[in-house]
């Protein structure tokens, strides 16, 4: 069952990498790795408990926490320039 | 006894079902987000494979523990990604927007100008209506 769960995740990781690839612009590319960091999320869990190691999803819970932070800051990069903007748009840099 | 093994396989059934519908889910968003014709409409082919297919597989997972630490870790997993999916999405789109990314060339207008998403007061009066729908022009 969670063999399924396996195949399935990894079949949507490797479409999802094949758009981010091709993907013409690069809200394309991150709207992928998004989908690939969530998918990742769920493969940690699955591998957990085909390994019978419930301590995996500890670590699933770390990977979905970096990868909703890693995601928001490489689109806070890509409209500012700058990780450290205050995000005023209309006084600003932006 | 053999309540306990009908419980059991009642389990797996149910584990099956949501695990392979998830599986289902999160493969056509991925197809989707191959095939869709431009980036907002692959969006919603993310947004399936993200919130839907994940939910699904983690419920399957869910019904699997004991009701344990274990049951708890899941539910968080799913909670977690429930809230920031959706949320990663619309910044995405939003930032999308205001970069002034083309739509698909069949797109029906939806009256959102990029112009105001620039200006970051994208509200719901900026939203709501369009000026060609509005009554008292």
């Amino acid at each position: 069952m969670f063999t399924a769960a396996v195949v399935a995740i990894l079949v949507t990781m490797g479409l999802a990498l094949s758009r981010a690839l091709m993907g013409p612009t690069v809200f394309d590319r991150i709207l992928s790795l998004n989908m690939v960091g969530t998918k990742t999320t769920l493969l940690i869990a699955a591998l957990g408990f085909l390994a019978e190691r419930p301590e995996f999803l500890d670590i699933a819970i770390v990977y979905a926490l970096i990868n909703f932070i890693g995601s928001i800051a490489v689109l806070k990069f890509i409209k500012y320039r700058d990780l450290s903007a205050s995000g005023d748009v209309q006084n600003g840099r932006a | 006894m053999a309540e306990l093994f009908a419980t059991a396989l009642l389990l797996d059934i149910g584990s099956w079902t949501l695990i392979l519908l998830g599986g289902f889910f999160s493969i056509v968003g991925g197809i989707g987000l191959i095939r869709l014709p431009d980036f907002y409409s692959r969006l919603h082919a993310a947004g399936i494979a993200d919130t839907l297919g994940a939910a699904l597989i983690i419920s399957g997972m869910v019904l699997q523990t004991h009701g344990d630490g274990v049951t708890i870790r899941l539910l968080l997993i799913g909670s977690f990604i429930f809230l920031t999916s959706p949320t990663s999405t619309h910044a995405l789109a939003r930032a999308a927007l205001a970069t002034g990314m083309p739509h698909w060339r069949r797109s029906v207008d939806d009256g959102i100008d990029i112009e105001s998403a620039n200006r970051d007061d994208l509200t719901a009066s900026s939203i709501g209506d369009s000026p060609n729908t509005s009554a008292d022009v």
